[in-house]
């Protein structure tokens, strides 16, 4: 069962503002911005779960929903891994550090830590679906006990689009079995070439105790998906995260529906499961 | 005043000229009175000051892509149905502030909006329209997260409804068991009679509205007539032409299983994308959020408007525009008014109004299309 938000009375369209404390500059267009939230009071009770993920608001531009990617035992901050696609991250690529923005959240589904537990755990996940993955990571490292194997199955197109390249060498110390792909190499590239979800055939899953969770082009993840049903993994084990426009984030606006459920307040994670009428209908 | 004179579900009748005194008190208590007015060969809602600005003797002919307005001699109040407009635009207004920021030496400041509320009574909701109203609340107001503006407009507002006692060619809310009699959600419920109206009680402060005009009791037989008014109604809807038909049994399932049928490419050859459908659906809830600014760019309102699923933007991504056809449009639009909207809150999104077959201005027929899906 993907965890669902709580009833709020609060007015969903209230923003905190936020103060950009730090800008990691991950690729030529590819950023992580640290945000401290300015009201104490919010920063104060400001939670998340991994996978959740924030509206980040210029003034003048408007909103995007950003995932959130940092740690979620660590709230001083709050990283957003954003990639310049639109008009909005278009502008937050202009801002600096010290510079303000807005933040509605957090919002959304969540991914299963609960299912996780005692389970082997299988990530899947493709280019800017790493950062909304991230937490869960995290969350994994620090309570790896808790769990079986973990495997990062991780692509790109180039090996210069990797994301968090310099935290690999921590993640397989604390026992994250990795393996990355690109799909085009360089003179320097002594990995995998390929998809990830061929990542899928060196692994040897045991059915009933792997939960598999991808993020990632939705086409990435339909092959995960087929990879991961191919070894019996069943549809509710199988979890997704899914983009779709919003306009609002709290299911009022209309705009994220993805057959009977709204990205945002029923997702962006879902089970297989739930998205298995929809996934391959094309336009829906 | 003596409460228990008039409890809930109590009828009582007032001469029609006594009409007037009602709205005359609700304007006492309101910032506005609307109802049904005739304005550009249209019944619209606009403020009343006087119950002569009614259309009376005015009854309208409706069909796919046709409204046509007709005079006659007639005392009759409310033989008109329903026109473009539904209560959607007074709780969720087709444009709204949301948020507005200001922005002083550099520093932003950003404020949610409470814009004041206009405390509102409406005169001449249909049957169909009160299903609206009660499908409305279940989105903006019963779901995880409330709709503040809606919330606040909604509790102010007063509802006089009319039972209808006639039905065009695009009415269907007997199909949708959303009418033609009103049973829920209104202050007070009108019946016109031949020469008064049997007025029912639906809440204390319709009790109270009432109470200030003059009425007598009505028997338990002068109930059971008035209640015989949109009965009759009914029973000609159900019995033929004078309304549109729809098979809802399994409707979720019949096109939820058929999401690749070929009528969707069918209907989209005619479909002109224009999003009329939504507009007047009095359901509909889709909007989006524009950025308003002034020219310096220190001042910025967030604007959310009424929008559609069939325009491109509407499921607009960086990686492009998930639904191009305006068949995968038109698909979206049916199944969520149909189907998917039963997952999501229960009940259908349709209350069978008609105005999307009425407002499309190439005829399409919702109730056609389900037929056709169906395979009738």
């Amino acid at each position: 069962m993907v965890d669902r938000q709580s009833i709020t009375t609060a007015n969903p369209w209230v923003t905190n503002l936020a103060r950009i404390q730090g800008i990691d500059q991950e690729l030529p267009n590819v950023a992580t911005y640290d945000l401290v939230l300015e009201d104490p009071a919010a920063a104060g009770a400001f939670e998340f779960q991994p996978g959740q993920f924030n509206m980040l608001y210029l003034p003048g531009f408007g909103e995007a929903a950003i995932s959130i990617s940092s740690d979620p035992g660590k709230l001083t901050s709050l990283q957003h891994t954003v990639r310049v696609a639109g008009n909005v991250t278009t502008a937050l690529s202009r801002l600096h550090v010290g510079d303000q923005l807005g933040v509605r959240g957090p919002f959304g589904s969540a991914w299963p830590l609960e299912a996780c537990r005692g389970k082997d755990v299988v990530i899947a996940c493709g280019g800017i679906g790493l950062p909304p993955l991230r937490p869960l990571i995290y969350y994994l490292i620090q309570h790896r006990e808790t769990f079986g194997r973990v495997h990062l199955l991780y692509g790109a197109r180039t090996p210069g689009e990797l994301l968090f390249t310099n935290e690999f060498q921590q993640w397989r110390a604390a026992g994250i079995e990795m393996a990355v792909t690109v799909d085009l190499g360089s003179d320097d590239w002594t990995g995998d070439i390929g998809v990830v979800p061929l990542l899928f055939h060196r692994l040897h899953l045991d059915s009933n105790q792997t939960i598999v969770m991808t993020c990632g082009p939705e086409v990435m993840m339909r092959f995960v998906i087929f990879e991961a049903l191919a070894r019996g993994i069943d549809p509710e084990s199988i979890y997704l995260s899914m983009e779709r426009n919003m306009q609002c984030a709290v299911g009022l606006c209309g705009a994220c529906q993805l057959g009977p459920k709204f990205v945002c307040k029923d997702g962006p994670v879902f089970t297989y499961e739930q998205m298995e009428p929809y996934l391959m209908v094309g336009d829906l | 005043m003596n409460l228990a004179k008039l409890p809930i579900g109590s009828f009582v009748r007032i001469q029609k000229c006594d009409l007037q005194s009602l709205v005359a008190d609700l304007k006492q208590v309101h910032d506005r009175v609307v109802g049904p007015r005739e304005i550009d060969a249209a019944i619209v809602y606009d403020d009343l000051d006087h119950v002569d600005q009614l259309p009376i003797g005015v009854t309208d002919h409706q069909d796919g892509g046709v409204y046509r307005l007709t005079h006659q001699s007639s005392d009759s109040h409310f033989d008109y149905v329903v026109g473009p407009q539904s209560l959607k635009g007074f709780l969720f207004p087709p444009r709204e502030t949301v948020s507005e920021s200001v922005r002083t030496d550099g520093k932003w400041e950003i404020q949610a909006t409470e814009t004041p509320v206009m405390r509102i009574a409406v005169l001449g909701p249909r049957a169909c329209d009160l299903r609206a109203l009660a499908i409305q609340d279940k989105v903006f107001l019963e779901g995880p997260y409330v709709d503040p503006g809606y919330q606040r407009r909604r509790d102010a507002l007063f509802i006089v409804a009319v039972n209808c006692r006639r039905s065009v060619a695009t009415c269907f809310c007997h199909a949708m068991d959303c009418g033609p009699a009103v049973t829920s959600h209104f202050d007070l419920a009108l019946t016109e009679m031949d020469d008064h109206f049997a007025v029912e009680i639906g809440t204390p402060a319709g009790g109270l509205a009432i109470e200030a005009t003059s009425w007598v009791p009505m028997s338990e037989v002068e109930v059971a007539h008035a209640k015989q008014v949109p009965a009759a109604l009914e029973e000609s809807m159900q019995g033929g032409t004078s309304a549109r038909q729809m098979e809802t049994g399994g409707i979720r399932e019949l096109l939820m299983d058929n999401l690749e049928h070929p009528r969707w490419q069918e209907v989209a050859e005619r479909c002109l994308s224009c999003g009329n459908c939504t507009m007047v659906c009095p359901t509909c809830f889709c909007s989006s959020v524009d950025e308003v600014t002034d020219l310096s760019g220190d001042h910025v309102r967030r604007e959310r408007s009424w929008a559609s699923c069939f325009t491109a933007e509407h499921s607009y991504m960086h990686s492009g525009n998930v639904r191009k056809t305006t068949r995968s449009k038109y698909r979206q639009w049916l199944t969520h008014k149909l189907a998917t909207w039963q997952d999501q809150f229960d009940s259908s999104g349709c209350t069978g109004c008609g105005r999307c077959i009425t407002w499309c201005p190439v005829g399409i027929d919702l109730t056609e299309e389900v037929a056709a899906i169906r395979g009738e």
